[in-house]
Formats: structure tokens, C-alpha cells, sequence
């Protein structure tokens, strides 16, 4: 059961980090700010969302676990508002230009 | 792997700085000082320092940044000829000198430190016990330097007057900043709306476990004026006259309650700022209690900025 648990964790924690370095290689090679913020939201929905799941049979209680999500969902949150406030000044910039 | 993880952040960081120094566009170098912030709070929890990792995340990165963020904006339409201007070769020289003589002086102090280093560690692990409070960082703050803590409070109500002082005469008295529209189906008024419950709450909680565990009053007033700031910036709350009675009491209640506190102590304990025997936890929860949202208050119209409109 403990290996079981501990593959789980390698396995989604290494797709999360997967996640990152495919959102940090977009954001450096990627041509335009719209899809860099594109890449970038892969790195924090998806990476840092496996590397919870991977890191929740680690913690210790619900409470721990719980909080996890919840550091999860807030960085949903916020990067989705700041790609939007993002994505809207470089839109207007590319239109003023 | 501690240890990688050590130098890896250790080699971000002194990139980072040098990076935000070497940076020639004021709004770069303030992103960079943002995030240099942020990788330092987490060196402070590796030093096991998280009363001080919550301050720099909060303040030193947070506030700080978002006030040099506002003067990025402010500057921009000066920048360009800013950069034209190119100091000579002896102001470059110069300058080249004393940032060196700075550098050495600076690592000539650090390595001179004595070894082990002083420590008044011992003395406060050994009378935490005689103010009731558990978070050693509290104690020394509210008890046993609770001077320090009365000035810094001081501070950063004359640092706000200082603000104020900018204001144009014709709007003394009026409302902070300029006034702030949003799309009120928008994306921005959407997060000012969800997010504030959650940072509230999680404000006051850091300030309620400062007794006991890192935390404080500081970090968690911080929180909550950046909430408020979210509502403001969204364009669903408005900045309060500066002129309003109750505001001006507000923000110096925290203070005043913090210098009657310790004029108290001239009177029952024999020394100014001293606590009498027995009464010392309730007299740090008042003064924390009444400091908390003077601090919030404050540390919000600080980044508000100077009054720009008339009040009604």
C-alpha cells in the first residue's frame, strides 16, 4: 500500500513538474504575451495541481490536506485574475500600436 | 537536498539583486524587487525565521512593492529622458568607488562579527514565562522592547503624514488616489469580491496566533489593507476623506492606546511601558488590539497615496 502510495507521488509530482518546465520553457521561447500567459497558466493549473495531489497522501491529517487544496485553488484564482488584468493591458498595447 | 535547495536559492537570489540593480526599466526592476522579496521570506523560513518571512512577504515585498509600483506608473512619463541622460565619465567613476568602498565596508562588518555570535537568547527564553505569552518574537516585542514597537508604530503614522503632506492645498481633506472604474461584471470585480472573505480571515488569524505562534500584528493589518486596497482598486469601495473626524481617532487610537498603557506602567509598575505582575498578558493583548486596525488603517492609506479629489 505504501509503495503504491509512494509511486502516486513520484508519478504526479514528476507530470507537475513536467507541467512547470513545459510553462517555463513557453514563457521564455513563446512570441507574443498572450501566449506566454497561455504557457504560463499550464505551470500554475496543472503543475502546481499534480504536485498537491502527488504531495496529499504525504501530509499528515485532513487539515494539512485541506490546506494544500486550498493553496491550490487561491493560485487558481489568482492566476487566472492576473493573466485576464495581463492579457487586457497587452491587448490594448498591441491595439494602441 | 536541504542543502541543494539552500544554494539554489541562495544563487536566485544574488542573481535576482543583481539583476534588479543592473535592470534600467524603473517597472522591471521593481517586478525583480518583488520577487527578490518573495525568495527571501523563503530563505527566512529555512532559517527557521517565520515571524520575520510573513513581515518581508507582507511588508518588505508586498506593501513596499506595491508603493514603488505606484511611483514606477508615476514615473513613466519622465523615464525616457531619464535614460537619454548619460552621467560622465567622473560621476560614473565615482559612483563605481563608493558603491565599492560600500561593498567592502559591508564585508569587512559581516566578517568581523564575533563568533559565536552575542545572543540574548537564553535571557528571554528564561522570563517568557513572566508575560504570558508563548511566541518568544511577541514577547520581546510587546514587553521586552516595547519601546521599539511604540516608536515603529509612530513611524508609520508620521510616515503616512508624510504622504499626506504631498497633497496639492486644494485638495486637503479630500479622498486619496484617483477614483478607480471597473467593469462591475469584470474579472477584476469578481476576485475584489471573492477574495476579501478568505484574506480577512486569514488576516485576523495571523494576527490572534501572533500571541502564540508566528504572527502578528503587523502582517495580519498588512493583509487586511491589502483586502481593502482590492475593493478599492476594483472600484467597489472609495477611499474615506482625510478630513473625517473618525478616521484621524482611528488611526491614532492605536498608539494612544499603546502610550496610556505605558504611562500606566509609570504609575503601577515604576517604569514607563512596564506591565505590574500578573496583568502583563492582558496589557500586550490590549495594546495589540488596539494597534491592529490603527496598523491596517494606516499601512492602507500609505499606499493609497496622497489626497487627489475634493471631498463631496
Amino acid at each position: 500500500m505504501s509503495a503504491a502510495l509512494d509511486l502516486f507521488t513520484i508519478v504526479a509530482v514528476s507530470a507537475g513538474v513536467v507541467f512547470f518546465l513545459a510553462g517555463t520553457v513557453g514563457l521564455l521561447r513563446f512570441p507574443d504575451a498572450l501566449t506566454r500567459l497561455h504557457a504560463l497558466t499550464k505551470a500554475d493549473n496543472l503543475g502546481l495541481g499534480l504536485i498537491v495531489l502527488g504531495l496529499l497522501p504525504r501530509v499528515d491529517g485532513v487539515q494539512a490536506g485541506l490546506k494544500l487544496v486550498a493553496v491550490w485553488l487561491l493560485a487558481l484564482l489568482a492566476s487566472a485574475v492576473a493573466s485576464q488584468l495581463i492579457a487586457r493591458v497587452a491587448r490594448r498595447a498591441g491595439q494602441s500600436t | 537536498m536541504t542543502d541543494a535547495i539552500n544554494c539554489g536559492l541562495a544563487i536566485l537570489i544574488l542573481a535576482l539583486a543583481a539583476w534588479t540593480i543592473v535592470a534600467r526599466d524603473t517597472f522591471s526592476a521593481v517586478v525583480g524587487f518583488v520577487a527578490y522579496g518573495l525568495l527571501l521570506a523563503l530563505v527566512w523560513v529555512q532559517l527557521h525565521g517565520v515571524d520575520v518571512a510573513l513581515t518581508e512577504a507582507a511588508l518588505g515585498s508586498g506593501l513596499t512593492g506595491a508603493l514603488l509600483l505606484y511611483a514606477a506608473a508615476r514615473l513613466r512619463a519622465t523615464e525616457r529622458e531619464a535614460r537619454a541622460e548619460r552621467p560622465g565619465l567622473p560621476t560614473r567613476v565615482a559612483a563605481a568607488l563608493v558603491a565599492a568602498c560600500v561593498t567592502v565596508a559591508l564585508g569587512i562588518a559581516v566578517l568581523a562579527l564575533p563568533d559565536p555570535a552575542p545572543t540574548l537568547a537564553p535571557q528571554t527564553a528564561a522570563s517568557i514565562a513572566t508575560t504570558g505569552v508563548g511566541n518568544p518574537l511577541t514577547a520581546v516585542l510587546v514587553a521586552f522592547r516595547a519601546m521599539d514597537t511604540l516608536l515603529e508604530a509612530i513611524v508609520v503614522l508620521f510616515a503616512l503624514i508624510g504622504v499626506w503632506s504631498l497633497a496639492p492645498d486644494r485638495f486637503w481633506g479630500g479622498r486619496p488616489g484617483t477614483l478607480h472604474h471597473s467593469d462591475p461584471d469584470g474579472v477584476l470585480a469578481y476576485f475584489a469580491r471573492v477574495l476579501p472573505p478568505i484574506g480577512v480571515v486569514v488576516g485576523v488569524y495571523i494576527f490572534w496566533v501572533g500571541a502564540d505562534f508566528p504572527g502578528g500584528k503587523f502582517q495580519g493589518a498588512t493583509l487586511l489593507a491589502a483586502m481593502w486596497l482590492l475593493a478599492v482598486i476594483a472600484g467597489l469601495a472609495d477611499t474615506p476623506p482625510i478630513g473625517r473626524t473618525w478616521l484621524r481617532a482611528a488611526l491614532v487610537a492605536g498608539p494612544v492606546v499603546f502610550l496610556a498603557v505605558g504611562a500606566a506602567g509609570v504609575a503601577f509598575a515604576g517604569a514607563f511601558l512596564g506591565y505590574p505582575d500578573g496583568y502583563a498578558k492582558p496589557l500586550i493583548k490590549v495594546i495589540e488590539w488596539a494597534l491592529f486596525p490603527s496598523l491596517a488603517l494606516t499601512l492602507a492609506l500609505i499606499v493609497a497615496g496622497a489626497p487627489q479629489r475634493s471631498a463631496p
